[in-house]
């Protein structure tokens, strides 16, 4: 039996269920980041699932589009967290609450 | 000239704005000149309209100058527009005729005063007030003019402002007409429901071809009353009228005599077939209204001592009987009356007002006396206009009265002899009035000594700008009379009923027609009733102040005017007070309040709301997942993929 | 043999996601990260989506998770968290409800239109699939492209400018 457009969107749903247990789970801002490139991923690949199943290469199109914005989403972010960390580096992301209302 | 109608409102506007830019450059006596030639101007082209609509037929009198569209709003299409028919251009003929006539007194009066420019200001924007309100096609037209003369009358009465009773009675006659001026927008808005539209031709047209149930044409007519009671100062509103005689005397000739009070006869009048397809008893009740006012207020003339005091009072009787004729179905002697009274009342206000120049502002005629002596030109024409409201033939008043009294006993006998015993009491005062004022002994110069070091006091004779009006309003005093005769056998055909047949195509559908009953039949002996009315109200005055065979009798009650005016005071002042306080407290706690209550609610709530502000990005997080969860269950099984 | 193929690269992306999650230690949660991209490219190759497979690799695994790594060291973030305390108590089950709802919804949606998902065959490719992708992106999706190769400057100067330290005269001398 040969695996399904449905189980690729199943593993995809799975994976992005496991990225958001880790991002609200996870104290460390890095290991943060790390649980939504999981989720990208998942997103990704659910695309190019659809992509093959509809014989429509704009799905893989995304998927490019999405990898290149992840990467200078991820340039930005770290930079940021940097810039942050440089004052404060035993801080995790509950220290960081300056926008407290 | 019909197509320049509008040059009749346009001049006294430019005499308007002219004062208003270069008032003060102009001042005494260019600004008066100003302001008398642009009445005058106006008089000019009326008299030129007057002349064009009698020239056409009679059923061609009647002619429409739109000058724009004013309010085109949906269905609610109102135009600024001038419609002269004869009852429009008979009022504003003495409207401009009499009003240029004091303006030329005013130059005289005024002279000395530090504000000269803008007292003629005001005058004119009142004539433009007036004139708007009579020359109005429409009813919201009218009410621009309406409203108009009831600010300018605020302006004029409270002129001398730093007199805090003038500031008072300037204030007393606004407010007391905006009571007035309430039901006459009610009027409007109920005439707009039901025909569509506030203009005279179609309002009228409705009612006279049925298009009106009885209840509404009762009700807009006696909105419109309501109106006019507070403009006209009839009972329960006239209160304001004896405290507008605070203002300077040409005011209180031109608008408390002559103009702004009678624009309460006029709109009953413009509105004749309303009221005439109204309920019977609405005509009753405005009749009712005239003559309890008309005896009420002569009561009270009867122990004035302040002599504009006793014109006011007079005043508000007059129109009293003016409404009377109203009710009685009498428009064409209402009319009549109106015209014969400005000329007398005017008259006799600009005459007091020479007195009291003359006697150097004192206005308390217990301090009068003999001036006919000093004063020969002021004595002549006030008698001649004491004589006019008497109602002692040939004098105008006399056919005026006579021909109201005449629908009056045609309609309700009850109300006639509330007429005849009112005309007793008018010249009984009247005569008091002359007899104090300018015969019996000098009392004045007891009063000399307290001018003090000014010298010897001598009242003086006005200078002859202030005497030319005078002698011009005595002689209409004498000959007014002649616009309306009555068909009595010594009166040539050709002479008579004038006023009538010019009227005629406006007044028509509600005119009352006596000429079949008995009081018609017996007119004659009714005009000569009413002179021996005039004549014994006239001897016993004579007994009273000039003689002094029998005493006076000035009751305080009367003096205080029945107490009303105290009464309506302490009322509004106590109980009214209260209640109006209340009503502020509920504004202020429950409609302010619950306003107030959202915002605090929202200020609340918001504090609340505020806590899930933690700044901590995992909660963040954590809220947004649950709204992710919460969508997808929206849309998989509330919307059914599952 | 298909069928081989995907149960490992799914072991492989599944046991690197629970990594992530899971490691105290950055460093090995980093490593984790790298496990799973492989895993999803072995996926990508399998949907013949093999441009897309490189792609990952190379920036992906090669570029993301080596600037993560660098980012570890230099910060010297490298100490391990503490996973037994939770200060927020809500946290955790939140978590679970939100990630295990997203998840389950999903799958139930996807399996209830299973039918409609289009065909399980490989076409035949006309093109290869880079041929295919390229002819794509130029000529429908050239507009984004210029976009996003703005959006890449944008990011590496706004980096370079957020990160600078600025020079004081300690650092002089």
């Amino acid at each position: 039996m040969n695996p399904t457009t449905t189980w690729y969107l199943v593993l995809a749903a799975i994976l992005f269920g496991l990225g958001a247990i880790g991002l609200m789970v996870r104290r460390n801002p890095l290991v943060m980041f790390m649980c939504i490139e999981l989720m990208l991923n998942a997103v990704n690949l659910s695309f190019v699932a659809f992509a093959r199943s509809f014989t429509d290469i704009d799905g893989q199109t995304a998927v490019f589009f999405v990898m290149v914005v992840a990467a200078a989403e991820v340039v930005v972010g770290l930079g940021i967290i940097i810039s942050i960390m440089r004052r404060r580096p035993q801080a995790t992301v509950d220290d960081l609450a300056e926008l407290k209302g | 000239m019909l197509d320049a109608l509008w040059l009749i409102p346009a001049a006294p506007l430019a005499g308007f704005i002219l004062i208003l830019l270069f008032g003060r450059r102009l001042g005494e006596p260019a600004a008066g000149y100003l302001a008398a030639t642009m009445v005058a101007v106006s008089f000019a082209v009326t008299v030129g309209v007057f002349f064009d609509l009698l020239g056409n037929d009679e059923h061609h009198r009647e002619h429409v100058l739109t000058l724009f569209s004013w309010v085109p709003v949906g269905d609610l299409q109102i135009d600024m527009a001038l419609l002269a028919d004869p009852l429009s251009i008979t009022m504003a003929l003495f409207i401009t005729g009499i009003g240029s006539m004091i303006h030329l007194f005013a130059i005289g009066y005024m002279h000395g005063d530090p504000k000269f420019s803008k007292f003629f200001l005001y005058l004119n924007l009142f004539v433009l007030s007036m004139l708007m309100l009579v020359l109005g096609e429409n009813l919201l037209v009218t009410f621009l003019g309406w409203e108009g003369v009831g600010a300018c009358s605020y302006f004029l009465i409270s002129f001398w402002h730093t007199r805090p009773s003038a500031a008072t009675a300037g204030k007393k006659a606004f407010v007391t007409n905006r009571i007035g001026d309430w039901g006459v927008m009610l009027a409007m808005f109920l005439g707009f429901t039901t025909v569509g539209s506030v203009s005279y031709g179609a309002l009228n047209h409705a009612a006279e071809e049925g298009g009106i149930a009885t209840s509404t044409a009762t009700g807009i007519a006696l909105l419109l009353f309501v109106g006019a009671v507070g403009k006209s100062a009839q009972l329960p509103l006239y209160l304001w009228l004896p405290d507008a005689m605070e203002g300077p005397t040409p005011v209180s000739a031109l608008i408390h005599a002559a103009t702004m009070v009678t624009a309460g006869v006029f709109l009953m009048t413009r509105m004749n077939p309303m009221l005439a397809a109204a309920a019977d008893w609405a005509p009753e009740i405005i009749a009712w209204t005239g003559a309890i006012t008309a005896l009420f207020a002569a009561s009270i003339a009867v122990a004035q001592n302040d002599i504009k005091k006793v014109l006011a009072y007079s005043t508000v009787s007059q129109l009293g009987y003016m409404f009377l004729a109203v009710g009685s179905g009498a428009y064409v002697a209402a009319i009549f009356h109106m015209i014969t009274h400005a000329f007398f009342k005017a008259l006799m206000f600009l005459g007091s007002g020479s007195v009291i120049h003359g006697m150097h502002e004192e206005q308390d005629m217990r301090r009068m006396g003999a001036l006919r002596v000093m004063m020969p030109v002021t004595a002549g024409t006030f008698i001649i206009g004491w004589l006019a409201i008497a109602g002692v033939p040939p004098f105008a008043g006399f056919w005026s009265k006579d021909e109201i009294l005449l629908f009056t006993l045609a309609s309700s006998p009850v109300l006639y002899v509330i007429g005849l015993i009112t005309a007793i009491l008018t010249a009984y005062y009247m005569t008091r009035q002359v007899l104090m004022v300018f015969f019996g002994e000098a009392r004045w110069e007891s009063h000399a000594e307290d001018q003090g070091a000014h010298g010897e006091f001598r009242p003086h004779e006005s200078p002859p700008v202030m005497l030319a009006p005078l002698v011009v309003l005595a002689g209409l005093s004498i000959v007014g009379g002649v616009i309306q005769l009555p068909s009595f056998g010594i009166i040539p055909k050709g002479w008579r009923h004038k006023l009538e047949d010019w009227l005629h195509p406006v007044v028509e559908p509600g005119e009352a027609v006596i000429k079949g009953t008995s009081a018609y039949d017996a007119k004659v002996w009714l005009a000569v009733l009413a002179i021996a009315c005039a004549l014994s109200g006239i001897a016993l005055a004579v007994a009273v102040y000039g003689r002094r065979r029998l005493r006076a009798i000035e009751p305080q009650l009367l003096a205080d005017g029945w107490r009303y005016d105290a009464g309506v005071s302490a009322f509004m002042g106590g109980p009214g007070r209260r209640a109006f306080d209340a009503l502020a407290r509920f504004d202020a706690r429950v409609v302010d309040g619950a306003v107030n209550g959202v915002a605090a609610l929202v200020a609340s709530t918001s504090g609340r709301v505020r806590r899930l502000q933690t700044g901590n990005v995992r909660s963040y997080a954590g809220i947004v997942g649950a709204g992710v969860v919460l969508v997808l269950i929206w849309f998989v099984i509330v919307r059914g993929v599952l | 043999m298909e069928l081989v193929v995907f149960v490992c690269a799914t072991a492989m992306v599944l046991a690197g996601a629970i990594a992530v999650i899971v490691s105290p230690n950055p460093v090995h949660a980093a490593l984790g990260l790298v496990l799973t991209l492989f895993g999803i490219a072995v996926h990508f190759v399998a949907m013949e989506a093999h441009f897309l497979a490189a792609v990952q690799v190379i920036v992906y695994a090669g570029a993301v998770v080596v600037l993560f790594l660098f980012v570890i060291m230099l910060l010297g973030v490298d100490r391990s968290e503490d996973l037994s305390i939770e200060p927020m108590p809500i946290q955790r089950p939140l978590a679970v409800v939100v990630g295990g709802g997203v998840s389950a919804l999903v799958i139930a949606a996807v399996l209830r239109v299973r039918e409609t998902l289009g065909s399980d065959e490989v076409a035949a490719a006309g093109d290869t699939n880079i041929r295919a992708l390229a002819r794509n992106l130029y000529s429908d999706h050239v507009l984004a492209f210029e976009l996003t190769s703005v959006l890449l400057i944008v990011a590496v100067v706004g980096t370079v400018v957020l990160t600078r330290r600025v020079r004081t005269s300690e650092d002089v001398s």
